[in-house]
């Protein structure tokens, strides 16, 4: 680091080393049609998708399109308050504005009769117990707290239910459950295809190996 | 297709976003923000003689580092301006006032502030101004509270 020539009048003070520069986006959100009927939904209970056709995909949380066809998703499908996870991640740090109690879980979870996984929180099992192909349900408020909003589902819990070893990641061929894989070989950094640089996986599955 | 069954009426809600961000400063913003503390204003001195303000870290034409740090002001001359009739919530003042770029005595650019002043007529380009430093001051450009005009004798207006 270059030598800094500094006036006199600053010579022998404590240097300034950082400065505080937050960020502040003050909007009213508006979430559309599609996702404006998805929390009535909630306000009633009910986790609804839609789909563009009977036999297509069904996005929950709908966002009125479906992304791989440039089509509406005019149909609206009711999904169940159960499903796997497909992906979680044991969070141990504490950050601004979480007032969770850490360790804690975020999970992405694959509701029974939905193509889209959501993301909510993992609770009442200890983090390090996690798992993929864990069945969870949803855990909701107390009817006089339901609100318009994903929070009226406090986390999911498991369900006790036998694990799910065909769990899938939606839109990958194969997923990383216990037992979709052949002969139960359990998923290496080799094995899997990583979908974002193509590397590893089988030729069989769109892989290099 | 499917009918829709009507949504009725399309919800909204007030959504906050904050990033708490720290940035490290380096030395020569760093020794700007310091001077801002101790009501001290810097330039860096360019390898062709002029100071910039706020010091740039790098020389604009060569690129290569500057290092040679120089006191300016703390009065300067407005270069240009523009008035705000109707200040927002997040402008540093509440009353109407004017954004001036301001040339510090021994500086060769301008720099950005706010001029509290009694109204647009008040404001002229060439007019003389002054820093006002906040109370409690922490390296920031918040310390420079706001400036103002400085009439003939030197005085605050």
């Amino acid at each position: 680091m270059p030598e800094i020539q500094l006036p006199a009048s600053l010579q022998g003070v404590e240097a300034v080393r950082s400065v505080r520069t937050p960020a502040r986006l003050d909007y009213t959100f508006t979430p559309g049609d599609a996702t404006s009927r998805f929390l009535k939904g909630i306000t009633q209970k009910k986790i609804i998708g839609q789909q563009a056709r009977p036999d297509t995909r069904v996005y929950v949380p709908p966002r009125g399109a479906d992304p791989e066809l440039g089509a509406a998703t005019p149909i609206e499908v009711e999904v169940a308050q159960v499903g796997t996870v497909t992906s979680f991640c044991v969070v141990n740090l504490q950050f601004y504005g979480s007032g969770m109690e850490i360790p804690y879980t975020s999970a992405l979870i694959l509701l029974d009769g939905a193509d889209l996984s959501i993301m909510h929180l993992i609770q009442e099992i200890p983090a390090d117990q996690v798992r993929i192909g864990m069945r969870v349900e949803a855990v909701w408020r107390d009817d006089a707290d339901i609100e318009p909003t994903l929070e009226s589902i406090k986390w999911f819990r498991p369900t006790g239910e036998p694990d799910d070893v065909n769990v899938r990641i939606p839109g990958e061929k194969r997923g990383t459950g216990l037992g979709s894989w052949p002969g139960g070989v359990p998923p290496t950094e080799l094995t899997v295809r990583n979908p974002r640089t193509g590397l590893g996986g089988t030729a069989a599955d769109g892989g290099e190996g | 297709m499917t009918d829709q069954t009507e949504a009725g009426e399309i919800l909204s809600a007030p959504l906050i976003i904050e990033y708490p961000f720290k940035r490290t400063t380096g030395p020569i913003i760093g020794a700007f923000l310091t001077g801002l503390r101790e009501q001290v204003l810097v330039g860096s001195r360019a390898e062709d003689g002029r100071v910039i303000v706020p010091p740039a870290e790098f020389d604009p034409v060569s690129g290569n580092d500057l290092t040679e740090l120089v006191e300016v002001g703390p009065e300067g001359v407005i270069s240009t301006w523009a008035w705000v009739t109707a200040p927002h919530a997040k402008h540093p003042l509440d009353d109407p006032f004017a954004w001036v770029l301001v040339t510090l005595d021994g500086a060769d650019t301008p720099m950005l502030g706010a001029l509290k002043a009694d109204g647009i007529d008040a404001v002229a380009t060439g007019a003389r101004v002054k820093p006002v430093w906040a109370e409690e001051r922490e390296g920031h450009i918040d310390d420079i509270a706001h400036w103002v005009l400085v009439d003939a004798e030197g005085d605050a207006a």
